[in-house]
């Protein structure tokens, strides 16, 4: 099977995500890559050493600077007459591009794999993560997205692929990007962290999150987390979220301070090597996934632990 | 302005889904089904913009005859009328997305607003492959939505942070989380609801072909992870972590 990975960078570096989308890709045969956007020779060069790789596609044009599906899926159609599967990781710009690649395509997308069965048959999360779905396509092609926590990371060095320069579909004239607000994080990015430190809705506000959290999380050289419910209210940025539908996580550890252990949360960050929990109250359901547990107030517990360490 | 809103029942958010012994699925049999909480958010939207130019919101459900208390919820909620398509059995993403993109063109909508995902199947697939197959611009996880001169700005929650895109109309918007916080539904309403217009039709009234593209083969529990043990104080818990290699 000849796949086609999408990948993913902000114009000066291949994103981690991709390189656990082609590892997945590697299961189903031959991985080609595809890299659009503006200026991006450099990541060529850089996703050309990546492991195993083939075909290295290089769309250089500013209608892709941004990843805009409008765009880019029209160009990934193109690239499919000559591939078989087309993978991207679960990213929220790979689920942007991913379904509107598989509706023009007319297939049915597997979303979110966690394992590749054969070349036809994968996993995939159902009912945030409550079950395994095993299902098997029917489709000539397939399109897939991956989840990366599922998959190891392919090696960043060792391939020499061939890098290969596709003519531009164009901009589309549907959607223009009009700006971004990336939040500038010094701390490791949560989806590859080896330790995150996540508050809850008892933090209580924006400045005990930060006053107690961030210390600890720096003691650790940990990244740091938060539930929905302390997102929303305002406590931690959005990009923060660990959850169903906020990010997936899988580091060594995992501590939960002040989370009550609500399933959508759960969903993010049980498959966790080790999980520390910290809650005033000994029922809170996060004590029945925490490998170890403190009950307590975590506005004492969190700095002695922070100075103790 | 007219929007087209699409809502899916589903297993409430709050109960905890069972698998079957026998591996076929999720046990949905006398269990509390809601709308879809993201779907909840996108009828809210809607009305919202009702103060913004919108006149007309048409919500469409595709699933069995019970589909239509989810419909009536929207419809109290402030929808004005619905189209339920009736299928009792399972209708993927790409069927789904097919049927809406033919609703659309008899409609007629200037914008569809669909959940980001459904909590069943977490797919987050239906917005974007109807953006595809209609040729529209597409706003996923939108976290705010401003209509302006034959366009739309969307904000939306990337990785990392926000990321405004302006649209042009007629567009797709999916929602996120924290675009609005939905309403309950008044009393009065939900008599009032009962009254408005419900149109039935079938994947066949539209000649669509809903054969799902996968088969589920089996379902299973993930691997179940056990309770560890409880700690009496921090320094217990300092000390598990240096055993473990965390702390030094
Ligand atoms: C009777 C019945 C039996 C089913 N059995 C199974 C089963 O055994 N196994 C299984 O995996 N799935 C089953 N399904 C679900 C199947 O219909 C699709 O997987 C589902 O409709 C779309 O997937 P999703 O909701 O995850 O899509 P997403 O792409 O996550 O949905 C995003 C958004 O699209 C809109 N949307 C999606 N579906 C609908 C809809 N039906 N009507 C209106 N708007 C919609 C909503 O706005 C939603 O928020 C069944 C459905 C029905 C009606
Ligand atoms: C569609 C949908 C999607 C969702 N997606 C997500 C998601 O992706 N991620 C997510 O996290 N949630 C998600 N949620 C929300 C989820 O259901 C919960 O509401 C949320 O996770 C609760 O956050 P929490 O644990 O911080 O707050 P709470 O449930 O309020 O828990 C706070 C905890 O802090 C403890 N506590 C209070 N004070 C102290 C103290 N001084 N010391 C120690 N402990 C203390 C309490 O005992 C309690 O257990 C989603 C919900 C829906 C409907």
């Amino acid at each position: 099977m000849k796949t086609l990975v999408w990948v993913e960078h902000d114009g000066q570096a291949v994103k981690d995500a991709t390189l656990s989308a082609v590892t997945a890709a590697s299961q189903l045969g031959e991985v080609h890559l595809l890299i659009a956007g503006q200026g991006v020779d450099g990541v060529a060069a850089e996703a050309a050493k990546i492991a195993g790789v083939g075909k290295v596609h290089v769309a250089d044009d500013v209608a892709f600077a941004h990843a805009l599906a409008e765009n880019v899926a029209p160009l990934i159609v193109e690239l499919m007459a000559t591939h078989d599967a087309f993978v991207a990781p679960s990213t929220t710009h790979g689920k942007n591009i991913a379904p509107r690649v598989a509706a023009l395509l007319d297939v049915m997308q597997i979303s979110d794999i966690l394992s590749v069965e054969s070349e036809d048959t994968f996993t995939r999360p159902i009912y945030a993560g409550n079950a395994i779905a095993t299902v098997q396509s029917s489709d000539a092609k397939k399109v897939i997205t991956v989840r990366g926590t599922a998959f190891a990371k392919a090696a960043t060095e060792g391939g020499s692929g061939e890098i290969e320069a596709v003519a531009s579909t164009g901009d589309k004239g549907l959607s223009t990007f009009a700006g971004s607000e990336i939040a500038k994080n010094e701390r490791p990015e949560l989806t590859s962290a080896k330790i995150i430190v996540s508050g809850g809705r008892a933090l209580a506000s924006s400045e005990q999150f930060h006053a107690t959290i961030d210390p600890l999380a720096d003691k650790l050289g940990a990244g740091v987390g938060a539930s929905r419910a302390a997102v929303d209210a305002g406590y931690a940025p959005n990009d923060y979220q660990v959850g169903q539908t906020g990010k997936i996580v899988a580091p060594e550890v995992y501590v939960a301070i002040g989370i009550s252990g609500a399933i959508q949360h759960l969903a993010g960050m049980k498959d966790s090597k080790v999980i520390v929990a910290i809650n005033k109250d000994e029922d809170a359901p996060i004590f029945q996934v925490a490998d170890i547990g403190l009950v307590g107030d975590l506005f004492k517990i969190v700095p002695e632990l922070t100075e103790k360490l | 302005m007219k929007v087209l809103v699409p809502v899916k029942r589903v297993l409430d958010y709050n109960v905890k889904p069972r698998v079957k012994a026998d591996g076929t699925g999720v046990d949905l049999a006398n269990v509390k089904m809601s709308m879809n909480p993201f779907d909840e958010i996108a009828v809210e939207e809607a009305i919202r913009l009702k103060d913004k130019g919108v006149t007309e919101i048409v919500v469409v459900s595709i699933g069995e005859q019970k589909s239509q208390e989810t419909l009536r919820t929207a419809l109290a909620m402030g929808a004005d009328r619905a189209i339920l398509v009736v299928s009792e059995t399972k209708v993927e993403p790409l069927g789904v997305a097919k049927i809406l993109a033919k609703i659309v063109e008899e409609e007629k909508p200037d914008m569809v607003i669909l959940g980001k995902q459904a909590i069943d199947d977490d797919n987050n697939q239906t917005g974007q492959m109807l953006a595809g197959l209609l040729n529209w611009g597409q706003g996923t996880f939108a976290s705010k939505v401003e209509i302006a001169d034959g366009s739309v700005n969307v904000t939306r929650e990337v990785d990392g942070g926000a990321e405004t895109d302006t649209l042009k109309l007629p567009a797709i918007i999916t929602t996120d989380l924290r675009l609005n916080e939905p309403r309950y539904a008044s009393l009065p309403n939900i008599m009032k609801a009962k009254s408005k217009p419900m149109a039935q039709k079938t994947p066949a009234d539209f000649g669509v072909d809903v054969t799902p593209r996968l088969t589920t083969l089996k379902v299973v529990e993930p691997a179940k992870r056990s309770a560890g043990i409880k700690v009496a104080d921090v320094d217990a818990l300092v000390g598990k972590l240096k055993e473990m290699g965390v702390a030094k």
